[in-house]
């Protein structure tokens, strides 16, 4: 479903990501780890071209993206995101922030857009927070909007950019129990996440990066309990304490 | 002191359909040129954060020749230059060298604001398909208006005050009016302290309407202040 092909990244002088060659099929959960700043993030944000990569493909449901002629609107149509630190709108209300994209992207009636919305808030467990502003929600409540956000532009695969990383350690779970549920009705999914309980657990494959590049990747079982890596192995141990 | 108050007194009696003109000639001079100045304040404030290289040239010469002149010399040079091409009215010509001036710092009130949002705010909405416009005005733009507010009405205020200056021009706004009668009735200092309450006056009627405004838009910070 995602494929991405030789991808070469600089941010000026620096290297970011090097020769990255990573295939998402349909409904597989990937779960990326690694030091920070080894490149985790751009790699997502590189996939719904949020970063600009300036060598290699990029290519979705078999359609390679070419940034300067693909409409890219349309294909993060396709890809949803989750950030760190949430990025709900502040002058919105929770049902606002979630049938923005829905109306003014995709053109569906307000009355359509809201039972999506509503739907999706009780999926998320937050059917009390309609009305709620984004500064009267906590960490945990404003990252499950957040999912819900992104779900209702019907996303074919949703990335997730650290999505617990902002939050209080009690948050954690909630966010994590949402992901949980979405990745067992098939959704696709790429998370960058220090959650290694989520990984060990979820991820049908794991990606160690390490200074911009892939070095190693298998199944949770081979990562954790059998890392080829001496890098991968100093990784986790610092993480797994 | 009882003089000062019957000099007064005698001035407000004699001139006082006069001073009232200046005045609303004021208020209209105003509110016309800031109209016009939020106006030029938005497309400056584009044309600085645009990528494109030559919008930013012009918006930065622009900006530099406003800060770089008094008012007062801007004021006649866009009076003569203008004249000098189009007929124009004084009041027009002064409208227009008031907006020119603050087109530019309420250009950079708006690019503050519009760059103070949280890059997050686009992502998300670039994210989530919308084109850059539409991310523009229906996220940040609105954020941006409101934190906008508070400056926004300071430079207002400032505005307010500096229009006393077209009267370089020969406009008879409140200034003006108030030195031809201090010339005509030589009570220099009585003239100007009715002109000066005049202003205060309006000052503080703007300053409450702001105020007001700041509170119905709950401006971010207006409620609370923390004090350390």
């Amino acid at each position: 479903m995602i494929k991405i092909k030789r991808l070469n990244k600089f941010f000026g002088e620096l290297h970011v990501l090097r020769n990255i060659d990573l295939q998402i099929d349909e409904s597989e959960v990937v779960v990326i780890i690694g030091a920070s700043g080894s490149g985790k993030s751009t790699l997502l944000r590189c996939i719904n071209f949020l970063e600009y990569s300036q060598e290699g493909e990029v290519i979705i449901n078999d359609e390679v993206i070419d940034p300067t002629q693909t409409d890219l609107n349309r294909i993060r149509q396709e890809v949803g995101m989750v950030f760190q630190h949430f990025n709900l709108f502040p002058h919105k209300n929770v049902i606002e922030n979630i049938i923005e994209a829905p109306v003014y992207v995709k053109g569906l009636s307000k009355n359509e857009a809201m039972d999506i919305g509503r739907a999706l808030l009780n999926k998320v467990g937050l059917s009390d927070k309609e009305n709620a502003y984004p500064s009267q929600l906590s960490g945990g409540q404003k990252q499950r909007v957040a999912i819900a956000r992104a779900l209702a532009m019907q996303p074919v695969a949703m990335l997730f950019d650290e999505p617990t990383s902002a939050l209080d350690p009690e948050l954690v779970g909630e966010v994590l129990q949402v992901m949980k549920e979405l990745a067992k009705e098939g959704m696709t999914m790429a998370v960058v996440t220090h959650e290694m309980g989520f990984a060990r657990e979820m991820a049908d494959r794991v990606i160690v990066m390490d200074n911009g590049m892939i070095i190693e990747e298998g199944s949770p079982k081979q990562i954790f309990e059998n890392p080829k890596e001496e890098r991968t192995r100093e990784f986790l141990s610092k993480v797994l304490k | 002191m009882i003089e000062t108050v019957d000099k007064i007194f005698s001035i407000l009696g004699e001139s006082l359909p006069a001073l009232i003109h200046g005045l609303e000639l004021t208020i209209f001079l105003t509110f016309t040129s800031l109209l016009i100045g939020v106006l030029i304040g938005i497309i400056v404030a584009f044309m600085k954060i645009s990528h494109v290289r030559i919008l930013n040239r012009i918006a930065d010469v622009y900006l530099t020749v406003v800060r770089g002149l008094p008012l007062i010399v801007l004021i006649v040079i866009l009076y003569f230059g203008i004249t000098n091409i189009v007929t124009l009215s004084r009041f027009w010509a002064g409208v227009f060298a008031l907006a020119f001036h603050n087109g530019a710092y309420i250009g950079e009130i708006f690019r503050g604001t519009i760059q103070s949002i949280d890059r997050g705010q686009m992502e998300a909405s670039r994210s989530l398909g919308m084109t850059y416009f539409l991310a523009m005005r229906r996220i940040i733009l609105p954020q941006a208006f409101k934190r906008a507010i508070p400056p926004l009405g300071n430079q207002f205020i400032i505005g307010l005050k500096d229009s006393s200056l077209v009267f370089v021009i020969g406009l008879n706004e409140l200034w003006g009016t108030g030195q031809s009668i201090a010339a005509r009735t030589l009570m220099q200092l009585e003239t100007y302290l009715i002109v000066g309450l005049f202003y205060l006056m309006l000052v503080l009627f703007f300053s409450w309407l702001v105020e007001r405004i700041e509170r119905k838009m709950d401006v971010e910070g207006k409620r609370e202040v923390i004090r350390l």
